[in-house]
């Protein structure tokens, strides 16, 4: 063995199937001088590599998730280690029966095949040894399979080594990470430092411990999950071979049952949470098995082996051969956490990552460190999504706890967390309280969805709010949003706006600066607001916000909570190194409240001695207006379609401010209004975009018809953009309505998002890009009194008036393309809004 | 017939001992608990032997409270009923254990016909407790047994000697402390966990006594440095590997 370098180009720490698959698509990208370190023997160091049941599910919710997972079980399969058993998941209860539809559903969505409903008598055909007789009906993927990981790791760096590209060193301990002015610049071993630009932390539950010595963040922790083996089983022994049957997953008792040669290994996530500090995981010297297989607490597992007992009963018979409390990683938000930290450069986290992702995340992270473009995207994992408040280990521990025993549930899309909440309020929060808001979260601030104090209104708007039927449309959600929505379109109404992240870019180079983040032009007059894109180098969409130019050297940048740390990275990281631009977030500091609809001038200009008419403050305008004693920036725009500011306050006079705006309001029939209203109903009228929805790296202004005259002055992502024009879509967004929501039960849907878009004849469409169709956002159109949905559609059927469906639990339910590209449905021309 | 096993609960250690700071216990903190092989072994045998002449099984520990994870552990192997004899959790030495289970034998009302221990406790290593209570009630007993047969109204036990086998005929009753090897364990199944789990453990709380033994400290010794040596790499390194094999004894001749 060669001896450690004291200089890399990059080292990875740890040689689970995450760092094998680092180096791999490092080296493949044409990556030198790659040190792969881990404190553990290989092939096995001892991670949650070594213990993983090792089989794959292919349909996920979340198309991120679900694009890694197809990546993934493509590269095992080219390394020729994946072994396709097909697999089910099995319903127990009515409500999961409808769940299995809509996981068919989001498999279409994502373009995956071979999905089928089954009977029960269809189930035991292929799992013979099934209690058919407790289940209603299963989900069958056929390209569902088992790998082997460990020898996936192995292939893959050799091939890394093959290339010369790659250097492993086992058995070697990390005891310190340096840092100099927030870069990386080596890391220090049991066995000597080694200088390096770039270091990549791929140690799962070790990660937090590595991430720390840096002085970073890696929010996850280290969290049991059971599994036995049984065996052996003459009946599994009978034919050669790993598996030999579909993977069954118990998904209402939280369990599975994979076939692992003559054993049946039984896992189960059903039990308590049990939550491991990343200190206390052994070393490995002391560990009994391994670091990560901990010892069985049986009391946890008993009621799963019951649940087994009665979908397997010949399980019963056979012994217990192996029996563990398995660690692997949870984050609070349940998705892996990638990317460079936000707190040192140079230092990048691949973490909180199952076997059946590993491949594919390391390739787009690996493009992401290459080229900054991964082909998929992955912000819903980025690490610079998180929060400082979402670092703490109250937060970690609340959520992961919370979310461990909905590892297989039925999670509702809109559902609500129900631990470590009220972390941020708003400074009307008391007064939202009085008025009955029902709070939803956003990245720990409280926003009133609704207010019950207007409950009164759904009576008087009767059938035009568009009431649900079905428990499950109806869950997480009230009519009122949609009274709300009327209310406004005809009165004003006032929408807490604090959860937007702001940041104020100052400095000479200011302008420059702005120039090269933004497509649209920034050089443009003091209190003007733009609404712009960003791109990255390669004109995907990075994030869309607005920046309101406060003098010559200041622009304010206003994003959505949910962006709000991602942007924040991606603005600092960009600045200029010679110090002439500098960003202050100021999201702490400045308050919003919306005010928006007919009356609204007649609101705000019967609070300030300012001139508010058209005239004198403009559509795209912003000003400094007093109200009384409060001196607020004031900005025309809106993401509701109607007339109205946004108005800017600092936090500690923001309560002066709304009532002294309620108490001018209240003439005019001032009604407090919600989420449900600004994030979906009056925005879908408008045909509005938002990103994490519509806008997103995998498509570009031109697919998202966001198109405006290209300035003369570079941007980042400029040259892409402009090819992107040059060209003709390969998707063209739209929004569609829905004909008939009526379901062949009868009753009428309403659908929420994520759906497949389908053909007349039922078949999924799917652009030259191979994307399919599918909504991107979905909600009720009160004004217009349709559900809308927007949609990415292939050209072809990007045309007005094309008649298509969308399936939702199993139904398909007619829609029309009812705008090609950012028409609004509702008021086209924007008269509301700049009259 | 019946037999009475008894065991005791231990750390589960893997690679490295460590100790707690006082050096009065092995550092658990990482570790599951067990019995020793030996125990497991007799389990196992007091099971077959049920199995195989009728009667009934008794398990039985000294210990606390968290000690019945051991015994749902045998009665999940498949004996018959579990007796506690709790403590708080402090050492009792061999005298004071074997005088413990004298009296809970004495006080079970069952007659029975064997007394099975394990060989010695992989954490004390005293070898007495079997010997002790053997004496105490008056039964004939014979150590490290690795085969055990029940002929006749007696038993035939077969003790390794160098070079062949001690064999004993014992009448019955009698103590038996057996040795690893003596059978193969079977692995708990689903079923027997979950019988296990509903029956009820009997209950007793020993007087305690005090301890003759008292324990200074616990020392780890030094550790034995083992030597990898790599044979090679691939298809080249087998013939090294067989000859390995072939030193170790491995392949029938």
């Amino acid at each position: 063995m060669s001896s450690l370098p004291n200089q890399a180009n990059v080292v990875i720490i740890g040689a689970g199937i995450v760092g094998n698959s680092m180096a791999y698509h490092l080296a493949r990208l044409g990556w030198k001088d790659i040190v792969l370190l881990d404190k553990g023997p290989l092939p096995n160091p001892g991670g949650s590599t070594g213990h993983a049941s090792n089989f794959i599910f292919l349909v996920d919710h979340s198309k991120e998730m679900a694009k890694f997972t197809l990546d993934s079980v493509a590269q095992y399969k080219e390394m020729g280690v994946f072994t396709q058993s097909g697999g089910i998941e099995v319903a127990r209860t009515k409500e999961r029966v409808d769940e299995l539809k809509r996981r068919v559903a989001s498999g279409k969505s994502w373009g995956i095949d071979g999905l089928h409903i089954l009977t029960p008598a269809e189930v035991k055909n292929l799992v013979p040894f099934i209690n058919e007789k407790i289940i209603l009906s299963g989900f069958y993927t056929e390209g569902i399979g088992t790998v082997d990981s460990l020898r996936a790791g192995t292939i893959m760096r050799e091939r890394a080594q093959a290339m010369g590209a790659l250097t492993v060193f086992p058995k070697i301990e990390i005891t310190g990470v340096d840092v100099e002015n927030g870069r990386v610049r080596g890391v220090r071993t049991t066995q000597g430092n080694i200088k390096a630009e770039t270091v990549i932390v791929c140690c799962g539950i070790w990660s937090p411990r590595i991430a720390k010595m840096a002085g970073a963040s890696i929010p996850l922790t280290p969290a049991v999950h059971q599994m036995v083996s049984v065996g052996p089983i003459p009946l599994l022994a009978e034919k050669p071979g790993e598996i030999n049957y579909p993977i069954v997953r118990d998904v209402d008792f939280n369990s599975y049952e994979r076939q692992h040669g003559s054993d049946m290994e039984v896992g189960s996530y059903d039990h308590r949470p049990i939550l491991m500090d990343p200190d206390d995981i052994p070393p490995i010297e002391k560990a009994a098995l391994s670091p990560t297989e901990m010892p069985f607490t049986q009391d946890d597992f008993d009621p799963s082996m019951e649940r087994a007992l009665e979908l397997m009963p010949f399980l019963g018979e056979y012994g217990v051969r192996y029996a563990i409390n398995g660690l692997l990683s949870l984050t609070p938000d349940g998705f892996p956490i990638l990317g460079e930290t936000p707190e040192v450069k140079g230092l990048w986290s691949v973490s909180a990552i199952w076997i059946k992702e590993a491949p594919g995340i390391a390739r787009a992270v690996a493009e992401w460190m290459t080229a900054g473009n991964p082909e998929i995207d992955p912000s819903g994992s980025d690490i610079a999504r998180f929060y400082d408040h979402q670092k703490t280990w109250t937060h970690i521990r609340a959520r992961t706890a919370e979310g461990f025993n909905k590892t297989y549930g039925i999670v509702h899309p809109r559902e609500q967390w129900a631990s470590n909440r009220n972390v941020r309020l708003s400074p009307y929060y008391e007064r939202e309280k009085a008025l009955g808001a029902v709070f939803f979260e956003a990245m720990g601030w409280e926003r009133p969805q609704w207010y019950e104090s207007n409950a009164k209104l759904v009576a008087e708007y009767g059938e035009r709010v568009m009431h649900r039927r079905n428990e499950w449309d109806s869950r997480w959600w009230s009519p009122i949003i949609n009274a709300e929505h009327l209310a406004m379109r005809e009165r004003v109404g006032m929408v807490d706006l604090s959860a937007f992240a702001i940041f104020d870019v100052t400095g000479p180079g200011a302008l420059a600066y702005m120039q090269k983040m933004c497509v649209a032009q920034m050089d443009v007059p003091v209190g003007r607001v733009v609404y712009t894109p960003l791109l990255n180098d390669h004109g995907g969409i990075k994030a869309d916000l607005t920046v309101m130019r406060l003098a010559a050297n200041q622009f304010r940048v206003v994003t959505g909570a949910f962006d709000g740390m991602r942007d924040k990275k991606w603005f600092t990281d960009h600045l200029p190194a010679d110090g002439s631009a500098a960003l202050a977030d100021l999201t702490s500091a400045w308050s919003t409240i919306g005010v928006w609809g007919p009356k609204a001038r007649d609101l705000v200009q019967s609070a300030t001695e300012a001139d508010m008419s058209n005239a004198a403050f403009p559509f795209g305008t912003c000003q400094w207006v007093d109200f009384g004693p409060i001196r607020a920036l004031a900005s025309r725009i809106s993401y509701v379609g109607e007339l109205g500011w946004e108005i800017y306050v600092p936090f500690e006079q923001a309560g002066r401010l709304w009532d002294t705006l309620w108490e001018a309001g209240r003439q005019f029939g001032v009604l407090p209004v919600g989420i449900g209203v600004y994030g979906t109903t009056a925005r879908l009228e408008k045909s509005y975009r938002a990103y994490g929805n519509e806008l997103e790296q995998e498509f570009n202004l031109v697919e998202a018809g966001m198109l405006r005259a290209v300035k003369p002055q570079d941007f980042i992502g400029k040259a892409a953009y402009l090819k992107q024009r040059s060209e003709p879509p390969a998707a063209v967004l739209c929004s569609l309505t829905v004909d008939d929501n009526t379901s062949s039960s009868g009753i009428k849907r309403a659908m929420m998002g994520r759906e497949p878009i389908l053909s007349l004849d039922g078949k999924p469409l799917e652009d030259k890009h191979g994307r399919c169709s599918y909504v991107t956002s979905a909600g009720s159109a009160p004004s217009l009194g349709k559900t809308v949905l927007m949609s990415y559609l292939p050209p072809d059927y990007a045309k007005l008036g094309t008649k298509l469906k969308v399936e939702y639990f199993g139904d398909h339910f007619p829609v029309t393309v009812a705008a090609v590209g950012p028409t609004p449905l509702f008021d086209p021309e924007n008269k509301r809004m700049k009259g | 017939m019946n037999i009475l096993v008894c065991i005791k609960r231990i750390p589960a250690t893997g690679g490295k001992v460590s100790l707690t700071a006082d050096e009065q216990e092995i550092d658990t903190r990482h570790l599951g608990f067990t019995v020793s092989p030996h125990e497991e072994c007799a389990v196992e045998e007091a099971v077959r032997l049920i199995e195989a002449n009728g009667g009934s099984s008794a398990v039985l520990t000294l210990g606390a409270e968290v000690s019945t994870e051991q015994l749902r552990d045998a009665m999940a192997m498949g004996i018959d009923r579990a007796i506690l004899l709790e403590t708080d959790g402090r050492e009792w030495d061999a005298g004071s254990t074997a005088a413990a289970i004298v009296e809970a034998v004495r006080a079970d009302g069952m007659n029975f016909d064997l007394l099975l221990f394990g060989n010695e406790a992989a954490d004390t290593g005293d070898y007495q407790v079997g010997i002790r209570v053997a004496h105490a009630l008056g039964l004939p007993c014979v150590t490290g047994i690795k085969s055990l047969e029940i002929k006749g109204g007696g038993a035939v036990a077969k003790r390794e000697a160098s070079g062949g086998w001690d064999i004993f005929e014992i009448p019955l009753p009698a103590v038996v402390t057996v040795k690893e090897g003596i059978n193969l364990p079977r692995y708990p199944s689903f079923q027997g966990r979950l019988k296990a789990k509903k029956k009820d453990i009997a209950r007793a709380k020993p007087q305690w006594n005090g301890n003759q033994m008292e324990k200074a400290r616990l020392k780890i010794p030094k550790e034995q440095e083992h030597q990898v040596e790599i044979l090679g790499n691939g298809p080249g390194a087998a013939p090294k590997a067989v000859e390995v094999f072939q030193k170790l004894g491995l392949f029938q001749k």
